[in-house]
């Protein structure tokens, strides 16, 4: 305690940092432990009932205790379908920086490793996929996933396809990273060396170069990880995201936006505070977290 | 420096062709605009010889070669919706789409750049620190409850400005703006504000922390040292360092403006080319989906091409090098 | 200082221009733009509706929906085959032709072409044919009895204009022709298009020479489109607009508790249904024997929807719940058959357990969530409510586009769906597209293989029946089948809802068309 203490010292994190910190990290303790948690499973349609619909949130004079946050025009527990919401956000934000990491990685370590024509259309690629909107990309990787699979139009499968849409835009930057990073590195001295020696590719790459460069990656990972979850806010907003039986945040705003005049206007709001907090919360961190390790600025500092 | 140019955008075009190629299939699994182009209680022959009209039955790489050679003569194909061309909906539309990522430019430039210089200068102020708070919230509230939040305060509650469309406009030749009138200005406060309101957040944080990089370089310190005014030192010295990278993403940003004026021209119902394209999705409008596609496609092009020759006009080592 | 004072007042002046609406004008939203102003380019029933505005036909509806002369003042069937039809005289298009026989040949034949979009709502007609000036003939390809009700929607376009413009024949994709009549109108209805730019706003003057007496007294319309419900009701509210047609149900109540504005509503035609998978197997449980094709279950599954609920809940008590499948000012409803099945799980339980499915099964439920009334909402609530009994519903729901196809081709077990009877206003609709087995040009809307042999039967011979009353006998005689056999489950008749400032007067109609020609605003 006390070393984890004087750790903490050292680090001079921020108080509000650190407050974002421990919240982004509740938040997402109560998203993994949903199941266990939320009084309600709000993906189980037999869980709620229409009579219960537009219950208003005890504090407002909801008269439900069942209830803490009301219900939505289903008669779903509100608290429960914003906890779910938030897991879906996280899964699906996650899920696409992790996939945007690994593609954008491994295309730019090749791109930049070994140049050339490879390099050319790497980066012409991620030049048009920069250009299309997100949004654009989304229908596109749903339609081809439709295409290969059927099965794919079934609500399980829209995180995966929201991951896929949003990872294929977002591994762009990575690449562009990563590839800036290991033409530097590998035109410094000690790898030229190794490559002398002939070590093979793959040992140079994952021995010598990875290892440098995952510090500005994991940077950009955290900063992308708020951009992710609005993008698929954004998506479920404009209704190709989270179908509304599986509710994301987004889609709990989106179908709350359509009750905004008819006096049940939390449906809306508590959704739409949960998710601007989490990705605040996230950017805090992320925008610390570039601050005091971005190599770039420590070399300065 | 050419040749370097040609060659990448030889190969860009290239690639464009091959997304538009994929986009272009993979749209047929978004819908069937047969279904409903008929009236619902069409028969089942009805609806298979309108298919065969279209040449909807032929192979799709077919299609995609009629379309690819149509584009290439300047026509973009008719509209299944509404049956008038392509190219007319998306001249009518374009101008509403760029003045509003103009607006909304001018007013991320114009409020970002001065809050950027403000939060560097008195870095550790506590306004410059509730800007930077502020700036991270700007960035982490989606577009979408932004504008909603507008209609509600500005235009439900206040009643001070519309809550929808672009208001009177004003034909000049082929270009309908809205800038030329009292109500078309009104009209585009809150959509400009709520499209800005990313792109600002970003300008001022990017010239914040160039304005502090530049801030710690020698020169300027040698200049604090030597007592030059400080005004002079900001202003003359440093912002010039630090505008540069804050105007060359704000260019290189202006295609993602067009694009996500999408969720702004939904919201708002801004008569632009985002709101056409939903509508064509909703439609399944083919002609009109691949060829909004194209179009911001080509607009990237020319703008990553604008920005390469600014770069090699600016930097002078990058002259003469194939980079 | 002063300049910052000239800044400010500059900007109120801004803010303040322009929000004072002139009060003759009447600015009206609706969620889709007209698609197009070339009658035979579209299909839409909003764009007809818009286009009744510029274009006049034959005959048309009047205020209680009853059939009256337009441009034809009288009509006799001389033959089984043939009518003919007394023209208006003195009357004058928008652009000063006068209208004659010529107009009415060219626009039947225009409508008819094969590259006309409505020429499917004129099944029965082959052409038309001048008998002399102000005489038309048109000769059909059969004795049918419904030629007024679909005559209401044929609008007639002058000749030389259509000469002069060379639009003669309707635009066509497939050739890639447009046509000068899709982006201008010149009709003889009461009013004029002034201006048109799509998706933004269409504007129309009031038509002084029109031949009918006006009964409204606008002088101009000023139609913009809004998608978003949200977005047109806060455009009301804040005083932009004066008419909001449809308004979003959920909304209802606080706008007429706002002070200067006012709700009108009414049951529509268009009933909302659950469709059924016949095949021998359900999608959702492959090799496995279908359910739904036990009567009990079917009636099992009718009983457990609880529509009281879902018109008090979803609906906010302006729909019309309803068991058979056509409202009651449809030819051939049957008052008897128009109580639901009750709301009753145990007795939906049982039925099941009784047809051998006491554990329940698995059914898709796939319904739009752009298209009807609540679609998406009354999808997952009638899931959960099934659930309730054992049956495990998975709910898809997904955009128009993409639902109409999967409906068509036969990929549901149990589909929401909407059938209004339009444009006919006939239950003979329902009965030869949506339960009349698919064959020949029957059926267009059955695509699970729903068969029934008397239907069949009764379409075929109402089609073609010119006694009204054998007519009416048979239609009742198939909505009864369909109730008794649960072929489709219908579940209410959504309604028609406008919000509008208090000043405005603008009666309702059941088939959904705003008739501006009806308006009133009053100073």
């Amino acid at each position: 305690m006390k070393a984890l203490a004087s750790r903490y010292l050292s680090l001079k994190i921020p108080v509000f940092v650190l407050a974002a910190g421990v919240f982004a990290g509740a938040l997402t303790l109560v998203a993994v432990l949903a199941p266990f948690i939320a009084p309600y499973n709000p993906t189980n349609i037999s869980s709620f009932n229409l009579a219960d619909s537009e219950i208003a949130p005890l504090f407002l004079g909801g008269d439900d205790p069942r209830f803490v946050l009301g219900t939505d025009n289903q008669g779903r527990d509100l608290l429960s379908a914003i906890i779910y919401g938030a897991r879906i956000s996280l899964i699906i934000g996650a899920g696409a920086v992790l996939f945007a990491t690994l593609l954008g990685m491994t295309l730019g370590l090749i791109a930049g490793y070994f140049g050339g024509w490879i390099d050319a259309v790497i980066m012409r690629v991620a030049d048009v996929i920069l250009s299309f909107p997100t949004i654009l990309l989304a229908l596109l990787i749903s339609g081809i996933a439709r295409a290969l699979f059927p099965a794919a139009a079934e609500p399980e499968w829209a995180p995966i396809i929201l991951i896929g849409a949003i990872g294929t835009h977002d591994w762009v930057q990575y690449a562009r990273t990563v590839r800036a990073s290991t033409m530097v590195e590998s035109a410094k001295d000690y790898v030229r060396a190794v490559r002398v020696i002939g070590l093979p590719s793959r040992q140079i790459i994952f021995r010598h170069i990875v290892p440098n460069i995952m510090a500005s990656v994991l940077v950009v990972a955290t900063v992308n990880l708020a951009t992710a979850m609005l993008t698929e806010a954004t998506l479920s907003f404009l209704g190709v995201g989270m179908p509304p039986t599986y509710p994301s945040l987004g889609t709990l705003i989106r179908i709350g936006n359509e009750f905004m005049f008819s006096g049940i206007w939390w449906i809306a709001l508590f959704p739409a505070i949960t998710l601007v907090s989490l990705i605040l919360a996230t950017n805090v961190v992320g925008d610390w977290l570039r601050d005091r390790f971005n190599p770039k600025l420590r070399v300065r500092l | 420096m050419l040749r370097t140019l040609i060659s990448r955008t030889g190969q860009t075009l290239l690639v464009l062709l091959a997304v538009s190629a994929i986009a272009f299939v993979t749209f047929r699994y978004v819908g069937d605009p047969v279904q409903l182009m008929v009236r619902e209680d069409a028969s089942f022959a009805e609806k298979e010889r309108l298919r065969e009209q279209l040449g909807l039955n032929q192979p799709v790489y077919v299609q995609y070669g009629r379309f690819i050679s149509r584009v290439v003569c300047g026509d973009l194909g008719i509209s299944y919706r509404n049956q008038r061309p392509v190219r007319d909906m998306l001249t009518e539309r374009l101008p509403a789409t760029l003045e509003l990522v103009f607006v909304a430019t001018v007013l991320a430039l114009g409020i970002g750049i001065p809050l950027g210089i403000y939060s560097a200068i008195r870095r550790d102020g506590a306004l410059a620190r509730l800007l930077q708070l502020l700036s991270l919230i700007g960035m982490s509230t989606p577009a979408f409850v932004v504008g909603i939040l507008l209609i509600l305060v500005f235009s439900v509650h206040l009643k001070l400005l519309p809550s929808f469309g672009r208001g009177e406009t004003v034909q000049v030749g082929w270009w309908s703006t809205g800038l030329l009138t009292a109500s078309g200005w009104r009209s585009i406060i809150l959509p400009a504000i709520s499209l800005a309101l990313y792109q600002l957040t970003l300008i001022m944080r990017l010239v914040r922390s160039e304005m502090i990089d530049v801030l710690s370089t020698d020169y300027i310190r040698y200049a604090r040292a030597r007592g030059l005014p400080r005004p002079y030192i900001h202003f003359k010295l440093a912002l010039r360092n630090a505008l540069m990278p804050a105007i060359t993403v704000t260019g290189l940003q202006i295609g993602s403006l067009i694009a996500f004026a999408i969720v702004t021209e939904t919201v708002f119902q801004w008569p632009g080319m985002g709101l056409l394209f939903i509508q064509a999705v909703t439609f399944v409008d083919l002609s009109v989906m691949a060829a909004y596609l194209l179009l911001v496609g080509l607009i990237f092009v020319i703008i990553n091409i604008v920005v390469d020759i600014l770069y090699v006009m600016l930097d002078p080592r990058l002259r003469g090098s194939a980079a | 200082m002063i300049r910052r004072g000239l800044l400010i007042g500059a900007l109120a002046a801004l803010m303040l221009a322009g929000t004072q609406a002139k009060s003759e004008t009447l600015r009206w939203s609706s969620v889709g733009d007209v698609a197009t102003l070339d009658p035979a380019a579209h299909n839409e029933t909003f764009t007809n509706n818009l286009h009744l505005h510029v274009y006049d036909s034959l005959v048309r509806r009047d205020r209680n929906m009853k059939i009256e002369p337009a441009l034809a003042t009288s009509w006799e069937r001389i033959g089984a085959d043939r009518w003919r039809f007394k023209l208006r005289r003195g009357v004058t298009f928008h652009e000063g032709e006068p209208f004659n026989a010529d107009d009415v040949v060219a626009s039947v034949a225009r409508m008819l072409d094969p590259g006309s979009r409505g020429a499917g709502n004129f099944p029965s007609i082959a052409r038309a044919e001048k008998f002399d000036d102000f005489t038309v003939d048109l000769v059909l390809k059969g004795p049918y009895p419904l030629l007024l009700n679909d005559l209401c929607w044929l609008s007639i376009m002058s000749k030389p204009w259509m000469e002069k413009h060379d639009s003669l024949k309707p635009g066509n994709i497939a050739k890639n022709v447009t046509t000068y009549a899709s982006t201008h109108a010149n009709g003889t209805g009461p009013f004029i298009v002034e201006s048109y730019q799509p998706d933004s706003k269409t504007v129309f003057v009031s038509n002084k020479k029109w031949w009918d007496k006006p009964t409204h007294n606008l002088t101009r319309i000023e139609f913009r489109p809004i998608k978003s419900d949200a977005t047109r009701v806060a455009a009301l509210l804040s005083g932009e607009l004066d008419l909001v047609a449809p308004a979003p149900l959920q909304d209802l109540d606080r706008i007429s508790a706002t002070q200067g504005f006012k709700v009108v509503q009414e049951p529509s035609f268009r009933l909302i249904f659950l469709g059924l998978n016949w095949r021998p197997e359900l999608l959702a449980m492959p090799g496995q024997k279908n359910p739904l094709l036990d009567l009990k279950v079917r009636q099992g599954l009718w009983h457990a929807i609880d529509i009281e609920t879902i018109q008090k809940r979803i609906m906010r008590g302006k729909a019309k719940a309803t068991g058979t499948l056509v409202a009651p000012q449809i030819a051939g409803y049957d008052p008897k058959l128009s109580v639901p099945y009750g709301y009753d799980p145990e007795k939906a339980k049982k039925l099941l357990s009784d047809a051998g499915f006491a554990k329940g099964f698995k059914i898709d439920l796939n319904c739009s969530n752009d298209r009807f009334i609540a679609d998406e909402q009354l999808c997952v609530a009638i899931g959960s409510m099934w659930a309730k009994v054992g049956v495990e519903a998975n709910v898809k729901t997904e955009t128009r586009a993409a639902f109409f196809p999967r409906v068509d081709r036969g990929e549901t077990d149990a589909y929401l769906y909407g059938w209004a009877n339009l444009p006919a206003m006939d239950s003979i609709s329902v009965i030869s597209v949506v339960l009349a087995s698919r064959k020949d040009a029957y059926g267009g809307n059955n695509p699970n293989g729903l068969s029934n042999a008397r239907i069949d039967e009764i379409a075929r011979a109402a089609a073609v029946e010119l006694d009204e009353d054998k007519r009416i006998k048979l239609l009742q005689e198939a909505l009864k089948i369909a109730r008794d056999q649960v072929s489709i489950i219908p579940l209410h008749l959504q309604p028609v809802a406008w919000a509008m400032r208090s000043n405005l007067d603008v009666p309702q109609f059941p088939d959904e068309y705003v008739r501006l020609w009806f308006a009133n605003l009053k100073k």
